[in-house]
């Protein structure tokens, strides 16, 4: 094995980095900082986690559920042992209606937040074509893709999508919801407004749609997922149709979700089967995972007021740092979470400066193969394309402490600089070949 | 030192990584996306675009214990080899879009991002050896392992761009050896088969993507004495030396094979002649680029430079003379090559050595 360094030599300046350089450098010896016990996990030796919105880490309440349910059989089996899983998840699902203010019998569990979302949507789009076609799903123009495709892949089946516009901050424009609803209110099947968005936090005003939507007699869901445990939620008093949640983004278990779902609601299964779930949606449903979840949502709410005010340093620094743009509203937001764009920058490049520097964020849009889509949710909001790839998303949780987001502040300056360079370098050929 | 491992999701890559990793640097791994929206199900092995590719790539970076990440160049890659690619072929020229894609993409285009994100170089599992002389001098030699040797994609680059690189598989005995390494620290694709297609043709059709991306052209297909003997759907999906896919109605009047000996694009023309018409023994090179700059002065010099040429990936070097022209170079050939493409590489060697290397116009 011959020794590399010996027959390598670089032309690159010392000063670009090197052992010892940089940020790199400096921010990775610095990371092991021990958290103090907050009751959740770290999810990484070392490393701050400023990802919550992807998904928190198993609760501690949620590990101890899991691991003690009495489920000794198939819940859905009609046997004494099967009726002790049975009650494990009847006490589960009564749980989660409690903290939501739904009824047991609303309570539906599904596979995760997307599986949710496709079935309310998928699901009433259908079922509100019987007597009388209404060939049009209303959703926000900034909704999750879990909603914003199941809606598409209702086009095949004689849907019509209709993107409600947002606003610069991300707000739809409840006049143009108005207007759609004066001219097709008896065509339309359904209305889908997030509470909040999972990648700019921005609040809808989903009241207000509620309101409008109940004048022409339009069912409106609410995918709930990013504000869950951030602000309590009533679904009683909402009159929302149908709320989707999902267990992991809350410390519960992957792999489970919920349908909020009014009675009174109609809705065709997404795929057949048993029909376990108020006959509609199918498969066993996982008792000691329900359990975990509704063990979560058992836990008092924390003060979001006060996670949000984590954040008030790294918002001092996006409005003072020529560079960076708040896309979070100032008002009206998800605690604990921020969006900003850095310019002539892009996300990934940052996020692969901050993880090397031991912090955990995120470009808040989609991956395929790793590599970041342009957001959808930014160019909604009028972005160009550049500035849509050029976003960061931190959002915090439980665990996160003032020394994590000084950390952050420290290390994204440097970042930015450096991820600024990445960029400048010439993407042309340097000799030209036609 | 701080290197960038560019991984491929190939075992030559991984193995690559390992070994500086070994030798007690601090590696991170990168793979390139070159396809926004690469074929999903595509499967087997055709370079590195792939969904399976990358999760190869981050399975063993994972194996190793390096950090992994994702560095969308799809952008860059549709501009600087894809576009050029199908530019090049309008033209009636053969491009090489894995040379193109070594000098512009990984070794400009991810050198330059790595250099400014701190890194000190970049290492990539490609087979040559590289070496720095004690008077600064880049000196890339071919492989120990003929077999596997990948100088001639590397030698455009030039030099500056090389003097930032690391080939640790340029001294392996054998790919044999590669894949034994491979399987001794437990990386995923020790067995996994060698790519040998353009990877950003999905089926491996080269015919088929061109005449989806250029239209069809239609034009005759004329012999040496200007007779139609034939009609194409566009000259783009013919290159010089070609036999197949011309669908000639008649034969020869030799009753011999006929070949595709020139293209002009203006006209749509396909020319055919006999074998004996392909062959070669001078063309010019556009756009040389010297490795060593006593080869540079000697064809410059009034006798020229006595060395050898190589015009295709996988083809044998032959001696020949080489001249400096305002413009580019004259290469007369020892003895007489088959199908010179213009828009291929010429590589020059002494022995091992790479000189340099031009841009084929014939």
């Amino acid at each position: 094995m011959p020794d590399w360094a010996g027959c390598f030599l670089t032309n690159w300046p010392a000063s670009g980095g090197g052992p010892g350089g940089v940020i790199l450098a400096g921010g990775i010896e610095q990371v092991n900082t021990k958290r103090p016990g907050d009751g959740m996990m770290s999810q990484m030796d070392g490393d701050i986690y400023l990802d919550y919105a992807a998904g928190a880490a198993l609760h501690p309440a949620a590990l101890e559920a899991y691991a003690s349910a009495d489920v000794p059989a198939n819940p859905h089996a009609l046997h004494r042992l099967g009726r002790r899983a049975r009650a494990v998840l009847d006490q589960a699902r009564a749980d989660v209606a409690e903290a939501t203010g739904a009824g047991p019998a609303e309570v539906i569990f599904t596979s995760g937040g997307t599986e949710a979302d496709g079935l309310a949507v998928q699901g009433i789009y259908l079922a509100r074509q019987s007597g009388r076609r209404r060939p049009y799903l209303l959703i926000g123009a900034t909704e999750h893709p879990a909603v914003r495709e199941n809606a598409r892949l209702m086009e095949s089946r004689g849907g019509q999508v209709v993107e409600i516009p947002v606003d610069s901050a991300g707000v739809v424009s409840l006049a143009k919801l108005e207007r759609h609803l004066v001219r097709h209110g008896a065509e339309t099947a359904l209305i889908s407004v997030m509470a909040a968005n999972n990648e700019t936090g921005t609040l809808q005003p989903v009241d207000a749609v509620v309101e409008l939507a109940g004048l022409h007699g339009v069912p409106v869901h609410s995918d709930w997922v990013a504000l869950l445990r951030k602000q309590r939620l009533d679904f009683g008093a909402s009159g929302l149709a149908a709320v989707a949640l999902s267990a992991h983004k809350v410390g519960g278990p992957v792999g489970l979700g919920v349908l909020l779902v009014q009675r009174r609601v109609g809705l065709e299964p997404l795929i057949g089967g048993g029909g376990q779930e108020r006959d509609v949606r199918s498969g066993t449903v996982d008792a000691r995972a329900a359990a975990a979840f509704a063990a979560v949502l058992r836990q008092d709410l924390e003060s979001a007021a006060e996670l949000d005010q984590l954040l008030t340093p790294l918002d001092e620094l996006i409005s003072s740092h020529p560079a960076l743009t708040a896309r979070t509203p100032a008002w009206g937001h998800l605690p604990g979470l921020r969006n900003f764009t850095v310019a002539d920058a892009r996300g990934e490049t940052m996020v692969y400066l901050l993880d090397k520097a031991g912090l955990a964020v995120s470009t808040g849009s989609a991956c395929s193969a790793g590599v970041a889509e342009p957001s959808h949710v930014l160019a909604a909001m009028g972005l160009d394309q550049a500035t849509c790839l050029s976003a960061i998303r931190v959002s915090i949780g439980p665990g996160t402490t003032p020394e994590d987001i000084s950390r952050l502040i420290e290390a994204l300056p440097e970042a930015v600089d450096r991820a600024q360079a990445a960029e400048s370098g010439p993407a042309k050929p340097k000799h030209s070949r036609t | 030192m701080r290197l960038l491992a560019a991984l491929s999701g190939g075992v030559d890559s991984a193995v690559a990584a390992a070994r500086v990793q070994a030798a007690g640097h601090d590696v991170t791994a990168v793979h390139m996306a070159l396809m926004r929206h690469p074929a999903a199900t595509r499967t087997g092995s055709r370079g590195c675009c792939s969904i399976e590719d990358a999760s190869d790539a981050r399975r063993a970076a994972a194996r190793l214990g390096i950090d992994f990440y994702v560095w969308d160049l799809s952008a860059d890659f549709e501009d600087l080899v894809v576009s050029d690619f199908l530019n090049q072929y309008s033209i009636g020229r053969t491009p090489n879009p894995c040379v193109r894609c070594n000098e512009f993409i990984k070794f400009q285009v991810l050198a330059e991002r790595a250099q400014a994100l701190g890194f000190d170089g970049i290492v990539t599992g490609h087979y040559a050896r590289l070496e720095i002389t004690q008077d600064g001098q880049v000196v890339l030699c071919r492989a120990l392992d003929m077999a596997k040797d990948q100088s001639y994609v590397l030698a455009s680059a030039g030099p500056e761009a090389l003097r930032c690189c690391l080939f640790p598989l340029g001294e392996v005995g054998s790919k044999a050896q590669v894949r034994a390494e491979a399987e001794a620290l437990g990386l995923p694709q020790a067995d996994k088969p060698d790519s040998y297609d353009i990877c950003f043709v999905a089926d491996g059709k080269t015919g088929g993507f061109l005449r989806e991306r250029l239209g069809v052209k239609p034009g005759p297909v004329v012999d040496q004495s200007g007779v139609v003997v034939g009609h194409h759907e566009g000259a783009y999906q013919f290159t010089i030396g070609q036999r197949r896919g011309l669908r000639l109605g008649r034969p020869a009047s030799d009753g011999r094979p006929r070949y595709v000996t020139g293209l002009d694009m203006a006209n749509r023309v396909v020319r055919v002649g006999p074998a004996q018409a392909l062959m070669t023994t001078a063309f010019a090179g556009r756009e040389p680029v010297w490795l060593d700059a006593a080869a540079s002065a000697q064809a410059a010099a009034a006798d020229g430079l006595t060395c050898a040429v190589q015009v295709r990936a996988h083809g044998v070097a032959v001696d020949c003379l080489v001249r400096a022209e305002p413009g580019g170079l004259e290469v007369h050939l020892e003895q007489p090559l088959r199908a010179l493409a213009s828009g291929q590489a010429a590589v020059f060697y002494q022995a091992d050595r790479v000189l340099g290397s031009a841009t084929i116009e014939h």
